[in-house]
C-alpha cells in the first residue's frame, strides 16, 4: 500500500488544505481585524477608517471582501485629512464606506491592474494629473451634469469625467520682517534676479512643485523652465524636504521668500498659535506662478454602487464638506458662497495660468528637466 | 571532518536518486507561486511591443541606475559583512564584557523600518538637522553631505546587517566546536584559528545573510527615496507615481530580476561542495565552542558594539522618543493605537507560518537532493525578495482582480504576497540549518522504517528547528514593517501599524507618527528577544 503522502495528489490536498485554513482563518479575522481596528482608531478620537463600516462589511462579504454593500472608495489623500468628511458622510447618507488609502499615483494604477473587477467604485485623487491619466485610460464614467456645473470650468474635467473638489494655490511665502509686500516681483520668473540670491527656499522633490514646473513646461515652453531653473539655482536657494520646512524657513528669517502652496501658513499658524511673521504672495495676471491645482474625485466605470457614489459626490459638493475643506485643512472650497479664511485672496481673484490641470500629468519630463538641471 | 572540497554524495540521495513526493510535489507549487511577479512583468513589458523595451532598457539613465544600483548593493553587503561577522564572534565566542547585552541589541536594529530609520538618519544628520543644530554654536557650519550614495548606503547597512548577524551566530552555534579545539592543539593561535577553521565553517551563512542584505538593497525603497539616491527601486516608483504608465516600471522591473539572477549565479559559485554537519555526535559543550580571552583588546571591542548598537538603534528609538514626548507635551494626543498593532502582530505571524512551511520543501530539496531543479526552484524562491514591494503588490492585484477574485481583497491574498516576498528569508535559514544536520540520521530513521513525509516532520524538521525559527522570525519582523504590498492588498479597513506610521507621516506629522513606530519597535523587539534569548538557552 502506497500512504497519501507518497502520492503527489495526497500531498497537494495537504497542502491546497492548508491553504483553506488560512484562507478560513483569514475570513474569520477580516471582521475581527475591522472591529479591532475601530477600537484603536476609536481612542484617539481624532480619524476614522469608518471602523463600524469595516466590520459591518467584513461579514457580509464572508471572507471575499470585494463585494462589500457600501461604497468603495481608494483615496489618495491622506486618512488625518479627510477621514473625518468621510465618516461625517456616513452618519448622514446611512451608507457604509470602506477606504482604501494610498499613494495617489499606485492607486491609479492599482485600478488599471484590476480592470473590470476593481471593487473601488470612486478614485479620490490628491491631484487632478492621477484623474487625467485614468480618464485618458477610459476607467471613468461621465459625472451628472448638475454636479460638474457648480465648480468652476478651470477646476474639472472638459469631458466631464473628474472633477476638482478643493483647491491649492501655489503661492510665494515672505518673511513679513525682512520684506513688503511691495518689494516682490510681479511674477515667479524673476525670482531668477540676482538680487534674490541666498534668500529664496524650496523643495524641488515636492509633488506640488514638480506640478508647477509641468505647468510653466506646458505654459512658457520647454526653454523657459529650464532657463528658469538655472537662473533659480545661480541664486543658490536652500534646499528644504518639503513645504511646511520651507514656511519654517520663512518663519525663522533662515531665508526671505519660499515657493509653496498657500495653506502651510495656515498650518504653522495653528501649530504655533497665530504669531508666525510670514505671509503669502499671490502672482496676478496669469501668471504661471498663480497655479491652482486640485484635489478631485472621479466615478468609475466599473463601480457597482453608482447611486451611493453619485451620493458621496453630491456631498463632498456640498456646502458643509466644503466649509470643512476650507476651515480643517485650509484649502479653497470650490462652490460658490463659500465662506474662506479671511487671509486668504479669493479664488475669483486669481487668475489662474491657462492650463488643463488633468494634462498635467507628464511629470517624467519634469523629472528629467529637474535632473538635467541639477535640482534634483 | 571537513571534506571541503573533496567530492562526496549525501546518504540520502545516494539510496534514492528521486526526492519523494512530499517533497518535490509542494517544492514545485511554491516555485510556480514564485514566478507569478515574473509573469506579470513580462507581460507588462512586452506590452507596447520588443521596440519599447529595448529602448527603456538601453537608455543611458537606464545603465546608470543599474550602476548605481550594483554599487549601492555591493557597498551595503560588504559593510554589513565587515560589521556583522565580528559582532557575531565577539558576542558568541568571546569574554567581551556585557555580552549578552549587546548580543541582543545588535540584532535588534532589524525591527526599524527603512522609512522611519532613513528618515530619522536626515532628521539627525541632514541639513538643519539635530546634529547641525547641536553643533552650530561650536562653527560646524556644514556636516558632510548624506543625501545620495553614503546615506543610503548608511541607513541600509545599519538596518540590515542583523541578516548577516543572525546567520552567523547560528553557525556559530552549530559548529563542531571539536574543529577549532583541535586547530588549537596543533598550535594556531586565536586569529589563526579563526581565519584558517572559523570563518570557512561560516562561509555558507555568510553568503546566506549577505545574500539577503544584497536583494534587500536592491527592494528597498524607504532608504534610497529619504536619503535621494536613484537606484532601481526608486526609479520604479518614480515611473509608477510620475508617468502613468506602467511599462517603464516593469521592464526596469524586469531587469532587475535579471541582476538578481546574476548576484545568485555569483552566489552559487561561492558554494562548493564542501559538507559542514558533524561526522559523529560530537561531545556536548556549554554554549558551543570555547569562549576566547579578548585581553587587552576587550574595551576596543566593546567600543565597537556600542557605536554599532548606537547608531542603528539608540539614536532612532531615541528621536523617535524624542518626537512622541515633543508632541505630547504641545498637547497631542497619545494614540496608542492597540487595534492596528493586533492587526500587524496577527498578519505576521500567519505569513511567517505559511512562509515557514513553504520553505521547509524548498531547502530539504536543494540540500538532500542538489541538481540543476533543485538549485532553480531554491534560487526562484529568491526572485521575490528582490522585487520592490510595489511591483510584487502590482502583480498580485493583477492576478487577484482578475483570475482570483474571490481571494482578492481578503488576508489570504495578503498572506501570500508576504511568503512570495519574504520566502528566501526561512529557505536560506532552513538551508543553512539543514547543511549542519548530518544526513546519516535520516538515514538511521528509514532503516527504521520511517516513510520521508514521517522522517521530515520527526527528525529533520526538528533537527533543522533553530534554523525554521530564526527564519520565521526574521519573516514575522519584515512582515511587520511592510508597507507598499499591505496599502495595496489588505482588506478594506484592515490598518497595521506600518500603514499608521505612513498615514502619519506622508503628512510630516512626525508627532503622531512617533507612536505607532515606537509601538511596531515594541513589538517586533519581542519575539527578536525571546528568539536571541533561546538560542543561548541552547
Amino acid at each position: 500500500m502506497v500512504p497519501f503522502w507518497k502520492r503527489p495528489c495526497g500531498i497537494l490536498a495537504f497542502y491546497v488544505f492548508v491553504s483553506l485554513l488560512v484562507v478560513g482563518c483569514g475570513g474569520q479575522e477580516e471582521s475581527g481585524g475591522g472591529s479591532a481596528s475601530e477600537g484603536g482608531v476609536g481612542s484617539g478620537g481624532e480619524t476614522t477608517s469608518g471602523g463600524g463600516s469595516a466590520s459591518a462589511g467584513g461579514s457580509a462579504s464572508g471572507g471575499g471582501g470585494v463585494e462589500g454593500e457600501g461604497l468603495v472608495v481608494y483615496s489618495g489623500r491622506n486618512e488625518e485629512l479627510v477621514g473625518p468628511i468621510i465618516e461625517r458622510f456616513e452618519e448622514e447618507s446611512g451608507i457604509d464606506v470602506e477606504v482604501r488609502y494610498g499613494d495617489t499615483a499606485e492607486l491609479a494604477a492599482t485600478i488599471l491592474e484590476e480592470g473590470q473587477n476593481s471593487p473601488a467604485d470612486v478614485f479620490f485623487s490628491q491631484d487632478a494629473g492621477a484623474l487625467g491619466a485614468l480618464s485618458n485610460e477610459g476607467t471613468l464614467s461621465p459625472l451628472p451634469e448638475d454636479a460638474l456645473s457648480r465648480v468652476e470650468e478651470r477646476f474639472r474635467d472638459p469631458n466631464g469625467e473628474w472633477v476638482g473638489l478643493s483647491g491649492r494655490a501655489r503661492v510665494v511665502a515672505y518673511n513679513t520682517e525682512a520684506l513688503s509686500e511691495g518689494e516682490l516681483p510681479s511674477s515667479i520668473l524673476d525670482f531668477t534676479d540676482p538680487e534674490w540670491s541666498g534668500r529664496i527656499g524650496w523643495a524641488p522633490t515636492n509633488g506640488s512643485f514638480q506640478a508647477f514646473v509641468t505647468a510653466l513646461r506646458v505654459i512658457e515652453g520647454e526653454d523657459v523652465a529650464r532657463e528658469w531653473l538655472d537662473g533659480i539655482q545661480a541664486n543658490s536657494p536652500r534646499r528644504y524636504e518639503n513645504n511646511l520646512a520651507i514656511l519654517e524657513g520663512v518663519a525663522s528669517g533662515e531665508i526671505d521668500v519660499g515657493f509653496v502652496n498657500h495653506y502651510y501658513l495656515f498650518q504653522l499658524q495653528e501649530e504655533r498659535g497665530g504669531n508666525v511673521p510670514a505671509a503669502n504672495y499671490y502672482f496676478q495676471n496669469g501668471d504661471p506662478g498663480s497655479l491652482v491645482n486640485v484635489a478631485g474625485i472621479g466615478i468609475l466605470d466599473t463601480a457597482d454602487n453608482t447611486t451611493e457614489a453619485q451620493e458621496f459626490l453630491e456631498f463632498l459638493l456640498s456646502e458643509e464638506a466644503q466649509s470643512y475643506f476650507a476651515n480643517e485643512t485650509f484649502e479653497y472650497p470650490l462652490i460658490e458662497d463659500v465662506p474662506i479664511n479671511e487671509e486668504l485672496v479669493p479664488l475669483s481673484e486669481i487668475q489662474t495660468p491657462n492650463v488643463d490641470l488633468g494634462n498635467l500629468d507628464d511629470l517624467q519630463g519634469t523629472l528629467d528637466l529637474l535632473r538635467e538641471t541639477g535640482a534634483l | 571532518m571537513i571534506a571541503a572540497g573533496r567530492k562526496h554524495h549525501s546518504g540520502a540521495s545516494a539510496r534514492s536518486p528521486r526526492p519523494p513526493a512530499a517533497v518535490w510535489a509542494p517544492a514545485l507549487l511554491v516555485a510556480a507561486a514564485m514566478t507569478l511577479p515574473l509573469f506579470y512583468l513580462v507581460l507588462r513589458s512586452l506590452e507596447n511591443g520588443l521596440g519599447e523595451l529595448l529602448e527603456v532598457m538601453l537608455r543611458e539613465k537606464t545603465l546608470g541606475v543599474l550602476a548605481r544600483s550594483v554599487v549601492l548593493a555591493a557597498v551595503v553587503t560588504a559593510a554589513s559583512v565587515a560589521i556583522a561577522v565580528p559582532l557575531a564572534w565577539l558576542t558568541a565566542r568571546t569574554d567581551l564584557p556585557g555580552r549578552r547585552v549587546w548580543a541582543v541589541l545588535a540584532a535588534l536594529p532589524l525591527v526599524i523600518p527603512s522609512y522611519v530609520g532613513g528618515f530619522v538618519l536626515v532628521s539627525m544628520f541632514g541639513p538643519r538637522g539635530l546634529l547641525q543644530d547641536a553643533l552650530a554654536p561650536l562653527g560646524v557650519e556644514r556636516l558632510p553631505e548624506i543625501y545620495g550614495l553614503p546615506g543610503a548606503a548608511l541607513a541600509l547597512t545599519l538596518f540590515s546587517y542583523p541578516y548577516v548577524l543572525l546567520t552567523v551566530k547560528g553557525a556559530l552555534r552549530g559548529m563542531d566546536p571539536a574543529l577549532e579545539e583541535a586547530s588549537r592543539s596543533l598550535g594556531s593561535g586565536g586569529p589563526s584559528t579563526f581565519f584558517r577553521v572559523t570563518l570557512p565553517q561560516l562561509r555558507p551563512a555568510i553568503v546566506a545573510g549577505a545574500l539577503l542584505v544584497a536583494l534587500y538593497s536592491l527592494s528597498d525603497f524607504g532608504a534610497v527615496s529619504l536619503l535621494q539616491f536613484d537606484s532601481f527601486s526608486r526609479e520604479i516608483y518614480t515611473q509608477y507615481r510620475s508617468a502613468f504608465d506602467r511599462t517603464p516600471a516593469a521592464i526596469l522591473g524586469l531587469m532587475l530580476v535579471a541582476l538578481t539572477g546574476a548576484i545568485l549565479a555569483l552566489e552559487a559559485r561561492t558554494r562548493g561542495r564542501a559538507r559542514y554537519h558533524r561526522s559523529s555526535a560530537g561531545s556536548v559543550r556549554p554554549r558551543g565552542g570555547a569562549t576566547v580571552t579578548l585581553g587587552r583588546w576587550r574595551w576596543p571591542a566593546f567600543f565597537f558594539c556600542g557605536s554599532v548598537v548606537l547608531l542603528a538603534l539608540v539614536v532612532p528609538v531615541g528621536v523617535l522618543v524624542f518626537w512622541l514626548a515633543r508632541g505630547l507635551a504641545s498637547g497631542e494626543p497619545l494614540r496608542l493605537l492597540w487595534g492596528a498593532a493586533f492587526n500587524s502582530v496577527y498578519v505576521s505571524v500567519l505569513a511567517a507560518v505559511v512562509a515557514a512551511l513553504a520553505a521547509l520543501p524548498v531547502a530539504i530539496l536543494a540540500v538532500r537532493f542538489p541538481g540543476w531543479v533543485a538549485g532553480f526552484i531554491e534560487r526562484l524562491s529568491y526572485l521575490g525578495y528582490a522585487l520592490p514591494g510595489i511591483v510584487l503588490a502590482l502583480s498580485l492585484v493583477f492576478f487577484g482582480a482578475n483570475y482570483a477574485p474571490g481571494l482578492y481583497g481578503t488576508l489570504a491574498l495578503l498572506v501570500f504576497a508576504y511568503a512570495v516576498h519574504f520566502l528566501p528569508q526561512t529557505v536560506g535559514a532552513t538551508r543553512a540549518a539543514l547543511l549542519q544536520v548530518s544526513p546519516s540520521m535520516e538515514e538511521a530513521a528509514r532503516g527504521l522504517g520511517r516513510g520521508p513525509t514521517r522522517v521530515i516532520a520527526t527528525v529533520t524538521a526538528p533537527l533543522a528547528s533553530s534554523g525554521i525559527i530564526a527564519g520565521s522570525a526574521l519573516v514575522f519582523l519584515t512582515t511587520m514593517k511592510e508597507l507598499p504590498a499591505t496599502l495595496l492588498l489588505a482588506p478594506l479597513g484592515f490598518d497595521t501599524l506600518a500603514t499608521s506610521i505612513w498615514t502619519a507621516t506622508s503628512e510630516a506629522f512626525f508627532a503622531r507618527a512617533a507612536a505607532p513606530a515606537l509601538l511596531l519597535v515594541l513589538f517586533s523587539a519581542l519575539p527578536m528577544y525571546l528568539l536571541v534569548v533561546r538560542e543561548r538557552a541552547q
